[in-house]
């Protein structure tokens, strides 16, 4: 049964559409990635979720109860903005104290609460430390324990590691998804990092322009992207123009050179998407020439010049000859590597 | 590096603020200096000013409790036109900041307006709403039997802070725009989302982060409320004098140069120590939210 829930909701300021018709069902204890470039409406879902914003229609219900009626205060979530939004003014332990004092709970409890909060997120010690003098990890992690020690029904990420570097961005992906799935609370990620999304959640909401593109898992979203923008936002990929010959027996699908046995139900023009790892050079499929090759440690970046438009083909460096630049080669990929959009249905 | 390098070097930032360190010293050093030699000269009705070094002055100032009086009557009109300008700019650069673009330009600039206009014409203005009986806001009531005398305000220290609150209300509302500028604009939500109503946000989570603002305000208007002399001047004219009228007069009419430049000095020296002593106590008490 759905825990969180949002029913065909939309956000217009003025005429303008930010989110449109979005539907969502969280299960308790999911982790859900809200994905999608800026301005997408990631955020704008996010804080209708956290009572910031009223939706213009639609109705989000948390465990079958109305939580657009419940005044945000009242609402009980956890929240962790991007910039952390941390009280400069108060330690580290008086910040994540300040949600259980606004909740009455008695002293003792609470520091004991605050204390066990702030060594969850691997900052004991810190408590008398103020925000400003600590690093934007530490910070980081004190909005975390923040918006945890509340014991929230459902935790609320708003792009919360975007203001780190990579290195500290990795660990805390990594920590972040142990400390989740240790304590099992519900949490919505909205990010634009498609790995920060992929490496985190257990299923992705990919939108953009406030419409909901796929809802799936990370490898669904990855592996059989519903759309061309799903497809080119997460990761890279090669679409190549084909054409489905039904009047052959049996029916082939050809993108340029290289053909394949046709899918069930389609014909016309269509689109062929492939992602570059899962090319290979063969003997027969796609003719094209090496433009460029890059040696990147583990694997070799080839960007091609093909006969349907420039490709790019990613090998495992494993110990095999690999083509050089100029060289002339023939791209080929097993049918269910790709995935075939538009055409009309035969 | 050679000897000589360093010496040219050494002699750089010398030669670069000579000509502001020469005006400096000259326009503001020297007669300030001169001042403060002044107050310890002699003088007579017809003698006039003597150059010798007597305590005469000072010794004046601290025994005659008609000074006392006066610099009390001063730093108390400054101390309640700040609390005034605090009590009434912090909500207003507030709510200021949380206007939408056009509003808020529009309002800005009604704040700022007695910036823009003389202080002489404004004081004036003030005067004609509320000056005895012919003062137009006394007349409406007095003809609508609200009152049935004119509302004391010339020659009140009321009115004396009434209107230095008023040209001193955009220097305290910039000062805290300015803190609140600092604010991360997802403060208030996320103290609301932590549980926090209106008032725990405004009491527990902005007052402490713009307190430095406030009081960065209130130190200049209390410094230039202090010093302030058209105002009280229209005001309080000569019947309810404050340290910087009472300068004027000695210079300009009793022509006692020397007790003039006594009172003068006193009252700088006396806000020097002030504004320095709550600027370091601030600094120490709010280092966190200054960072």
């Amino acid at each position: 049964m759905a825990y969180l829930e949002l029913d065909r909701v939309g956000k217009q300021f003025g005429t303008q559409t930010v989110v449109d018709d979005f539907s969502l069902a969280v299960g308790k204890g999911e982790f859900v990635s809200f994905l999608g470039p800026s301005g997408c409406g990631k955020t704008t879902t996010l804080q209708m979720i956290a009572g910031f914003l009223d939706p213009t229609h639609g109705a989000i219900r948390l465990e079958d109860k109305d939580l657009t009626a419940i005044h945000p205060a009242k609402r009980g979530l956890g929240i962790v903005f991007q910039s952390y939004a941390l009280f400069p003014h108060m330690t580290a332990a008086e910040n994540v104290a300040f949600g259980l004092e606004m909740r009455k709970v008695a002293r003792s409890e609470r520091t004991e609460r605050v204390r066990a909060a702030l060594a969850m997120v691997g900052l004991a010690g810190y408590e008398d430390r103020h925000p400003r003098r600590m690093s934007g990890g530490q910070q980081q992690r004190v909005a975390l324990a923040r918006a945890l020690v509340i014991k929230p029904s459902v935790l609320l990420l708003d792009e919360p590691l975007s203001n780190l570097d990579a290195k500290l961005r990795e660990e805390m992906q990594i920590e972040l998804r142990q400390i989740q799935r240790t304590i099992g609370t519900t949490t919505i990620l909205v990010t634009h990092d498609q790995n920060e999304a992929m490496s985190l959640s257990d299923r992705i909401v990919v939108m953009s322009q406030g419409r909901i593109e796929q809802i799936g898992t990370p490898q669904e979203t990855y592996e059989r992207p519903a759309s061309a923008f799903v497809s080119q936002f997460l990761g890279k990929t090669n679409d190549f123009a084909a054409t489905i010959d039904r009047t052959r027996a049996p029916a082939l699908l050809m993108a340029g050179s290289w053909s394949a046995p046709a899918p069930i139900g389609l014909s016309g023009s269509v689109t062929v998407s492939v992602r570059p790892e899962r090319i290979g050079f063969g003997n027969t499929g796609l003719s094209a020439k090496i433009i460029t090759r890059i040696f990147q440690g583990n694997h070799w970046l080839f960007q091609c010049d093909s006969e349907c438009g420039p490709a790019i083909v990613i090998r495992q460096n494993d110990g095999e000859r690999q083509p050089v630049e100029g060289e002339a080669v023939r791209l080929a990929w097993r049918p269910e590597d790709m995935s075939v959009r538009g055409g009309a249905s035969a | 590096m050679s000897t000589a390098a360093e010496q040219r070097s050494a002699r750089a930032p010398w030669a670069l603020t000579a000509p502001a360190l020469m005006l400096f010293v000259g326009v503001l050093l020297i007669p300030l200096a001169m001042t403060v030699m002044l107050s310890f000269h002699d003088w007579g009705q017809y003698k006039g000013i003597e150059p010798v070094f007597i305590l005469k002055n000072w010794r004046e100032i601290a025994t005659d409790p008609y000074y006392a009086e006066m610099f009390w009557r001063t730093f108390r009109i400054a101390i309640v036109t700040t609390l005034l300008t605090a009590v009434l700019g912090a909500p207003e650069a507030y709510i200021l900041n949380r206007m939408s673009g056009r509003w808020k330009s529009i309002f800005l600039l009604v704040i700022l307006g007695p910036l823009l206009i003389s202080v002489v014409a404004r004081t004036l203005g003030w005067a004609l709403l509320f000056g005895g009986n012919n003062g137009l806001v006394n007349k409406l009531l007095m003809s609508a039997g609200l009152i049935h005398a004119p509302i004391p305000f010339m020659f009140t220290e009321t009115g004396m802070v009434v209107a230095l609150a008023h040209v001193m209300m955009p220097f305290m509302v910039l000062s805290v725009w300015a803190a609140l500028q600092r604010l991360d604009p997802q403060i208030e939500n996320a103290a609301l989302s932590l549980g926090a109503g209106p008032v725990t946000i405004i009491r527990r989570i902005i007052m402490p982060q713009i307190m430095p603002g406030v009081l960065s305000g209130a130190i200049i208007v209390f410094s230039l409320s202090a010093s302030a002399f058209a105002t009280p001047a229209i005001i309080g004219g000569r019947r309810l004098k404050v340290a910087a009228t009472l300068a004027y007069d000695e210079f300009l009419n009793t022509l006692d140069w020397p007790l003039g430049a006594a009172v003068a000095t006193l009252l700088l020296v006396a806000l020097v120590l002030i504004v320095v002593g709550s600027n370091a106590l601030i600094e120490r008490r709010y280092a966190e939210v200054f960072r």
